[in-house]
């Protein structure tokens, strides 16, 4: 175990908590053997920890952990004599430049695979530095669709990517008005100013009055924003219909907030990739302005029994089930899943065989998976709704739980 | 968008949000005033409070505008400790090494909390959060109110401090000439842990005022004290009033900006003005000539 002892702290703690089973299998004594049978596999675990991400990042880092302590537990990778998966755990730092070091740290370290990144701007990053030593990477979350588009044979993304979740919001948007008689006609859009808000505004804006959605204002606002009173007068002013908001979950709360001390109650709240709409802590903290929230997001398949355990687990260790945690989780079973059929750690291995995966035994509402170029063609969104102090999923039909509840108000 | 219907309420917000400003910058010039450095620290310890309010709140179910008589005097200790053991001895009678151990301390301060409270954003629900006064063509904030009257209770508590007591002359004389205070007998280094003791205090006052509206993380002070530098600039450095008066003026500008030209652009309004009052009038509103 002396390369595990060199390496950083994290690092160590890491592969501490993965315990005797390291040792016991036996690194100490062939670190210079080609991966014998049994010998265990290391896997990145890249996430912002510390920086404005680190909730996200420890959320994240959250879920992998438990993937990899439950597929150690269930006796490992079978087609590999039983090897356990040993965590190399790097902090991004919430900076793309924070990513790229730990992407050095562990190809260095020699991971299989790293699973991770967060925001799109650090796994755009990551992934690209991956690529130069043909190390399979498995975004967990970051959305942007160039990821997946610069034709990097190593980067493999298993959620949506924004253009089909920005599509299938627009699509039960207007499936949710159509259904309740129309009733929503006028929106206005608050997001922030960054690529992921700043986008999503400019396709609302082309595609909303295609549908006969009239857009009466587009508001602006930076991260973090201390006072949302402003821009809560001006759609008290106004008065939407629909008030679209695309922001992160801090300046989400605030929004929210004080629309309900301003007492504006809007027709409905359809939030896309919304910060705080689907979190399960803003519900419990704030249920009565989460109240009737709508959202386009990932979300886990609520039907899955698998995934209605792995809530319980998550919530039992005091955390809230978030879709960073459920996102990596499924990722790690993804690469168990490419491993076991591989029957090698052998990166170009791994890497052909996550392209040609067809894993159907997650916990999302996605279907077995099908990378093309490194997409999941099979990944969606859900639309969820804060019904009764719960969120429930409203659309895809298929994986609901609940109708929706529109107008609100 | 001129409408009095909007631009009414919007002013009454600038004012309140400038008030909590006001506030924060009143630590900083206070701080800057007497011991001539910018507290770079001055944001993590407003961080600290929030979290001290918000565990006093979650733990012991006390009321933040409660713990605002607890805390402001445990933060005023802080703030005294620190100058006194850590930030003087460490600086060697060099001003410009105070500023750094400031800085020092606002990394450990912000990661301690990173380390020991996670990235998670903390609210606290307090059964007037979301009360409001009905004016007609307005609501105001019940929890904005309140931290309005506060603050120039406050700034009326310190200037009442600075002008008729023995300590509050003594801080006067050391901002002024810090040598000729010592040969009248003045504990320089005493006076400095106070002032600094104030300074904290302010910031906790703010933390309590804030919490039932606000958030806290461990990076949540820093949104407040970007603006207050501005302040503490545009009134003039180390001048009380100048801190009230800029807050109250940034506040309602950005309000305003806000209001015109977005929130993406609001900032941009506060910018503006602090360059304008750096090229007119560079010793700030209420700053004496140096």
């Amino acid at each position: 175990m002396s390369d595990t002892f060199s390496l950083s702290r994290r690092r160590f703690i890491a592969s501490t908590a993965l315990g005797a089973a390291a040792a016991a299998t036996g690194t100490i004594a062939m670190p210079a053997v080609l991966r014998a049978q049994g010998a265990p596999i290391k896997i990145g675990v890249l996430q912002p920890v510390t920086g404005p991400l680190s909730y996200s990042g420890t959320q994240g880092q959250l879920g992998a952990m438990l993937a990899i302590e439950e597929i150690n537990a269930a006796g490992g990778i079978k087609s590999l004599g039983g090897a356990k998966f040993d965590a190399v755990v790097g902090d991004a730092q919430s900076t793309p430049a924070g990513g790229t070091a730990e992407v050095e740290k562990m190809n260095a370290a020699g991971v299989s695979c790293i699973v991770g990144g967060y925001a799109s701007g650090i796994c755009l990053a990551t992934t690209q530095a991956a690529a130069r030593y043909d190390l399979p990477y498995v975004v967990d979350v970051g959305v942007a669709d160039n990821i997946v588009t610069r034709g990097l044979k190593n980067t493999f993304r298993f959620g949506p990517g924004f253009g089909v979740i920005a599509n299938a919001a627009l699509e039960n948007l207007v499936t949710i008005n159509n259904n309740a008689g129309k009733p929503a006609k006028t929106v206005m859009i608050v997001h922030e100013d960054s690529l992921f808000g700043a986008g999503l505004a400019k396709l609302l804006n082309e595609k909303l009055p295609t549908q006969g959605f009239q857009v009466l204002e587009t508001i602006s606002h930076p991260t973090p924003t201390r006072d949302f009173n402003t821009i809560v007068l001006k759609i008290k002013a106004q008065n939407p219909d629909l008030v679209i908001p695309a922001n992160y979950y801090n300046e989400y709360v605030l929004l929210a907030r004080t629309m309900q001390q301003q007492q504006v109650k809007p027709k409905g709240i359809y939030s896309v990739l919304g910060g705080a709409a689907s979190s399960y802590k803003f519900v419990k903290e704030f249920p009565e302005a989460a109240k009737g929230i709508m959202d386009c997001n990932h979300w886990f398949n609520p039907l899955s029994d698998k995934a209605q355990a792995l809530k319980k687990t998550v919530e039992a260790k005091g955390q809230f089930f978030t879709y960073e945690v459920y996102l990596n989780y499924a990722c790690i079973g993804l690469v168990a899943d490419a491993l076991e059929r591989a029957g090698s750690a052998d990166r170009a291995k791994v890497t052909e065989a996550l392209a040609s995966s067809t894993w159907a035994n997650h916990i999302m509402p996605y279907g077995p998976t099908k990378f093309v170029n490194g997409q999941n063609e099979g990944a969606a969104p859900c639309n969820t709704q804060v019904q009764g102090n719960d969120i429930k999923v409203i659309l895809p039909a298929k994986f609901a739980d609940a109708k929706p509840m529109f107008p609100v108000t | 968008m001129l409408s009095p219907v909007i631009l009414i309420p919007v002013l009454l917000n600038g004012l309140m949000t400038g008030a909590v400003y006001a506030l924060i910058a009143l630590g900083l010039t206070l701080i800057y005033g007497v011991l001539h450095i910018i507290n770079f620290a001055h944001g993590a310890m407003l961080t600290a409070a929030m979290f001290a309010c918000y565990f006093a709140f979650k733990t012991l179910g006390i009321d933040p505008y409660l713990s605002l008589f607890v805390l402001a005097p445990v933060f005023f200790a802080l703030g005294y400790v620190l100058q006194r053991f850590v930030i003087g001895p460490a600086s060697h009678g060099e001003d410009r090494n105070m500023l750094l151990v400031t800085l020092g301390l606002a990394v450990v301060i912000e990661n301690a909390l990173l380390v020991n409270f996670r990235g998670d954003t903390r609210t606290i629900d307090v059964p007037y959060a979301f009360a409001t006064i009905n004016l007609g063509f307005t609501f105001l904030a019940v929890p904005r109110l309140v931290g309005f009257v506060a603050v120039f209770v406050v700034a009326i508590a310190l200037w009442l401090i600075m002008s008729l007591t023995d300590t509050g002359r003594a801080i006067r004389a050391v901002a002024k000439e810090k040598l000729g205070a010592q040969l009248q007998g003045i504990d320089v280094p005493h006076i400095y842990a106070v002032t600094f003791g104030l300074g904290t205090a302010c910031v906790a006052i703010a933390a309590c005022l804030l919490m039932p509206s606000y958030y806290v993380n461990p990076g949540a002070g820093n949104a407040f004290v970007l603006v207050a530098f501005t302040i503490v600039v545009l009134g003039g450095m180390g001048s009380v009033p100048g801190a009230l008066i800029g807050g109250l003026t940034i506040g309602v500008v950005e309000s305003l900006c806000s209001l015109f030209l977005g929130d993406s652009l609001g900032q941009v309004g506060i910018f503006l003005i602090f360059i304008a009052v750096l090229l007119v009038r560079p010793q700030g509103l209420f700053g004496a000539k140096a």
